[in-house]
């Protein structure tokens, strides 16, 4: 498992970011991000993902995160200059990682270690 | 978000404020089998008098966006707007290929109706996102959709389908996603389905 640092990840164009994940997801890593991704990040994730599917070897991600916060003054609010904050989200191969609950306060996760199923 | 892009979505938000855009592209997004094509189908037929497609209950089987322009839907008070209707196929993010291919079908089939539906989202101005009212709504794809449509400051309405089933829980649904608005019906059988209209008319107008 690795757990990346906001640090690591903010300065780092979001293709990049993305094909980093996906490496080391497909290596069989399972990998949590500080601060996560952007909703539009999440997507072109997804996006990646599938045109890396292969029968017998990769057969997705299970990705989970919590929905991002909007960040900003009332006045920004009104001014519609509120930013998405992200937050922690977990990445892992689909054959190993299954979400078993999810709510707007928990995820809980099981983790097979091995081929999984 | 860069600079460009900031400014870009948020005069395109201003100015659908100030206009009040009458016609609008409406995706209807959702996980494989929670009834999206079924309810494309009644919104198509129920206002032209056609059908949109075929719906399936084999995962990932709509590959391809079914799109239908100009479908004019009027509300109660009179309110209309004009829709440009698309059917996206199923958002997932893994495929379980046991199940896929025991219906016979290519593994890259299964992964291109996902792509299709991810890029259709850059060319929409709202959302309709079909649940499965007897499912756990709290899923990933379901977040993700939603986020998006935050972050691009677009109309989202949540509907809450297959409700005639006796496990429906459309209470969770609001729960999960109490920012949005949703509209619980039965698509199949046609349960409230001019609530979904009037709120279409309504959100979308």
């Amino acid at each position: 498992m690795d757990l990346i640092s906001a640090e690591r990840l903010e300065n780092m164009p979001s293709t990049e970011k993305i094909q980093l994940i996906l490496d080391k997801v497909k290596n069989g890593k399972i990998v949590v991000l500080e601060t996560g991704l952007t909703p539009e990040e999440e997507i072109r994730l997804i996006e990646k993902t599938m045109t890396e599917i292969r029968v017998d070897e990769f057969s997705g991600i299970e990705i989970e995160s919590y929905p991002a916060k909007k960040r900003g003054s009332f006045i920004d609010k009104i001014m519609g200059k509120t930013d998405m904050v992200c937050r922690m989200t977990i990445v892992g191969p689909a054959n190993q990682i299954r979400t078993t609950g999810k709510n707007r306060y928990e995820i809980t996760t099981k983790v097979s270690i091995g081929d999984g199923d | 978000m860069s600079v460009i892009r900031y400014f870009r979505v948020n005069f395109t938000f201003w100015m659908k404020r100030i206009f009040r855009k009458k016609r609008a592209r409406i995706g209807i997004y959702g996980p494989p089998n929670a009834g999206k094509t079924t309810l494309a189908n009644r919104i198509v037929r129920d206002w032209s008098g056609e059908e949109l497609g075929g719906a399936s209950e084999i995962p990932h089987e709509t590959r391809k966006a079914m799109r239908r322009d100009g479908i004019t839907i009027t509300g109660i008070n009179g309110s209309s707007v004009e829709l440009d209707i698309i059917d996206t196929p199923g958002m997932a993010t893994k495929i379980d290929f046991k199940e896929f291919m025991a219906y016979g079908m290519e593994e890259v089939e299964a992964t291109e109706g996902v792509i299709e539906a991810v890029k259709w989202l850059d060319n929409l101005d709202g959302v309709l996102l079909v649940m499965d009212a007897t499912e756990d709504p709290y899923t990933q794809v379901n977040v993700t959709v939603v986020g998006n449509m935050e972050a691009r400051k677009l109309p989202l309405l949540i509907v809450s389908n297959k409700i005639d089933l006796p496990n429906s829980s459309p209470r969770r649904i609001k729960s999960a996603f109490p920012q949005h608005p949703v509209v619980q019906i039965s698509a199949l059988r046609g349960a409230n389905i001019d609530g979904l209209y009037e709120a279409i008319a309504k959100h979308f107008g």
